[in-house]
């Protein structure tokens, strides 16, 4: 039987499962609109903003691990959602967006809503497709399924002309796909996998760093239980948080630019580094030349080999999927009886715990102002540390990261590559779909949150009971603490002028608003709010306009050069 | 350190703009890029002449094996290998000089393709630094257009690209 393009483009959706589609109107999707309204297995969500829609279904991936589903029309459609693609792009999130286009015979005749959406999509894609033959509709999606979840996972776009939609073919779907030139290493090579277990069994001064790659493969167990059964000290990425326990006695916190002193520290003097899904990126490891240390070996698992030696020389480059690396290297460890010298892991770990005395992360307790760090503490111990977070990005986003100690991954959703504001608050609406009855909470500040703030309207559209904590510092608080360090306490354009009252505009929504004023009202408004099941609340906590987060490394400098609060 | 690259690609609308936007968007640098399809329709062959240190080489090369459509990529210059490149030059060839453009076009093993009462167009093949010493061995003044292809290489003997 022949189908319409626009048919197959439903019937492709509904082969892979997909439960929700984030997408928005428009003149070159009605006939995909007009399909996806005669069935009930894909479900649709009406976002107010083409960014919203994909990190919505970023959301959606990064806390279920199914590839996320957006929608959009062609034109601004498309480029309203570039800044959610790159998002998931610098985070490798497995994402199928499918946008319209203009008619065929209409490209490249500056038509109405017209934009080269290939062109504009390419650098932040891990691939993308224009369709120009019905025929080719369903081979097209099965690959962008397979490229977006296979390998190192990414955004794949599939660009479908209006009139594409229309046209009739027969109708297939292909049970499988393979393309000669797409085929990454998945299994990681056996000698280098045995020169890793060597290195890691004769270490002295161990150190464990696992980042993204960990969770989106998920290989948590494997590395929690390698981790545990050498006894290595383990730091995890701000993107890798949750990979491996954060409430472990050998977990040092998170490292890099605001990570903790003890995982710098040990991150820069260890004699053994294990990286697994990371990538020594500027955040992470500051200037690659005060990093380097000749006395160091350095081992890297990693599916995606450009990221080996890309910043950092690596004395064993592993390819392959963590997971599987992983399950190797534990069984050579437990089918061996060598272990690592426990005399000097004894020592190592003794100076771990000095630095650690150095409670890098204390702050003013006793403030009559309410303290961030506070606020997130106290959420914290309120949600048992088992609610997912989102975040958006800025100070309120390192503070999550740093007082909230994530036990489990996929818990912690943040745009850690890309660092988009707005994303919080949509990616928490795609967590909360695909976990219903869970405790979603976006962890923002007020400037983040006016980014994308219309989302409050699909929050009530489809009752999503997100609870929303707005550290409202009356500034860009990341840019105002750039400033403060480094430009003189001229605060340029950081102050947040003319902010709306929150709490009205929640209730305009449709939502709770709270303003939360005094640090001994914190706890009351949190369990008031988290007790509030059905609802979203928005909480917005006036807090102290000063604080910074510490520890701090400046731009270019190296991992031990740390400002710490005591300090100023 | 210069480097040819020899790539296996999807023929493919947009293949080219992505390895192109490859190179501009990590700042890599491209000398020369030729492509054609090969002898099997469904792929094409390209040759990029690029200069970079071997580590920047390396990522050059990984990122290019991450692009979808490229099936291979090899580093000509790790090996022993041959280098080829066409150049059509247009060269005022009028009175006196006329007799010296042929014997100049003879020495290089250069074919005049096309003449006029004025003019020759010749046409050469050879490395790029053969090229460059013909257009270096012309007065000032005679050379009236060049255009020249960019590089192609293939691999000596048993060295063989193919999928």
């Amino acid at each position: 039987m022949q189908l319409t393009g626009a048919e197959i483009i439903i019937r492709c959706l509904q082969e892979e499962d997909v439960e929700y589609v984030f997408g928005y109107p428009g003149g070159a999707v009605l006939n995909i609109y007009d399909e996806l309204f005669k069935q009930e297995k894909v479900k649709h969500v009406l976002v107010r903003h083409e960014q919203g829609a994909v990190h919505a279904a970023d959301g959606y991936s990064r806390s279920s691990h199914k590839v996320g589903v957006a929608l959009v029309t062609s034109g601004p459609g498309v480029t309203n959602a570039v800044t959610g693609i790159a998002t998931a792009y610098m985070d490798s999130v497995p994402l199928v967006i499918v946008s319209g286009q203009v008619p065929t015979h209409a490209i490249g005749q500056d038509a109405f809503q017209e934009c080269d959406t290939v062109g504009i999509t390419r650098p932040c894609v891990k691939h993308n497709f224009l369709v120009k033959d019905v025929k080719d509709i369903a081979i097209t999606i099965k690959k962008a399924f397979y490229l977006a979840a296979s390998g190192r996972p990414g955004p794949v776009l599939v660009d479908i002309p209006k009139d594409v939609t229309q046209a009739l073919a027969e109708y297939s779907y292909p049970k499988t796909v393979a393309l000669r030139s797409y085929n990454p290493v998945t299994k990681g090579h056996a000698g280098q996998i045995r020169k890793a277990v060597q290195l890691l069994l004769e270490a002295k001064r161990p150190m464990v760093y696992a980042g993204g790659g960990v969770i989106l493969n998920n290989a948590s167990s494997q590395l929690t239980r390698l981790v545990r059964l050498l006894g290595f000290p383990c730091t995890n990425t701000l993107m890798g948080l949750g990979a491996f326990p954060g409430t472990d006695p050998q977990f040092t916190g998170m490292l890099g630019m605001h990570g903790t002193y003890e995982s710098n520290m040990a991150m820069q003097n260890c004699d053994v580094l294990l990286a697994v899904g990371a990538r020594f990126d500027d955040r992470v490891i500051g200037n690659p030349a005060s990093f380097f240390r000749s006395d160091r070996r350095i081992i890297h698992i990693d599916i995606d080999p450009s990221s080996i030696s890309k910043r950092v020389k690596v004395d064993v480059p592993i390819v392959g999927y963590v997971t599987e690396v992983l399950d190797e290297m534990l069984k050579l460890i437990e089918s061996s009886n060598i272990r690592p010298d426990p005399a000097a892991l004894k020592v190592w770990w003794g100076e771990i715990k000095e630095w650690q005395r150095k409670d890098c992360l204390k702050y003013d307790k006793k403030s009559a102002l309410i303290k961030p760090q506070f606020v997130v503490e106290k959420l914290y111990e309120l949600t048992s540390g088992d609610a997912f977070i989102t975040s958006d990005v800025g100070q309120h986003q390192m503070w999550a990261a740093q007082y909230y100690k994530f036990d489990k991954p996929r818990r912690w959703i943040n745009s850690g590559g890309l660092g988009t504001m707005g994303f919080g608050l949509p990616a928490a609406m795609g967590v909360q779909l695909v976990n219903p009855g869970a405790t979603v909470v976006c962890v923002t500040g007020e400037a983040s949150i006016q980014m994308c703030i219309q989302e409050l309207s699909t929050c009530k559209q489809y009752h999503l009971p997100i609870k929303i904590v707005n550290l409202n510092n009356r500034y860009m608080g990341m840019v105002r603490q750039w400033q403060e360090f480094f430009y003189g306490n001229r605060y340029a354009e950081s102050y947040m002028d003319a902010l709306p009252d929150f709490v009205k505009l929640a209730e305009a929504y449709g939502h709770v608003g709270m303003k939360i004023e005094k640090p001994g009202d914190v706890e009351g408004a949190l369990r008031d709010a988290l007790a509030q099941k059905e609802r979203l609340v928005f909480l917005d906590f006036i807090t102290d306009q000063t604080e910074n987060v510490f520890p701090m490394i400046a731009a270019g400098k190296g991992l031990t050069e740390m400002i710490l609060a005591e300090e100023l | 350190m210069r480097h040819i690259l020899s790539i296996l690609v999807e023929n493919e609308a947009g293949a080219l703009s992505r390895i192109s936007g490859l190179f501009s968007a990590r700042g890599y640098n491209i000398e020369s890029l030729t492509v054609a399809p090969t002898e099997d329709a469904t792929m094409s062959r390209m040759t990029i002449v690029t200069v970079g240190s071997d580590d920047v080489v390396e990522q050059i090369t990984k990122q290019l094996n991450k692009l979808v459509e490229v099936v291979k990529v090899i580093d000509l210059t790790d090996g022993n290998h041959i280098e080829r490149e066409l150049m059509l030059v247009k060269v005022r060839a009028a009175g006196k000089d006329r007799e010296e453009m042929k014997r100049l076009a003879d020495i290089f093993r250069g074919n005049i393709l096309d003449v006029t009462d004025k003019s020759y167009t010749i046409e050469l093949t050879g490395t790029g630094s053969k090229l460059d010493a013909f257009l270096q061995a012309m007065e000032p003044g005679v050379i009236l257009e060049t255009v020249r292809t960019g590089a192609s290489g293939i691999g000596r003997g048993e060295r063989i690209l193919r999928v």
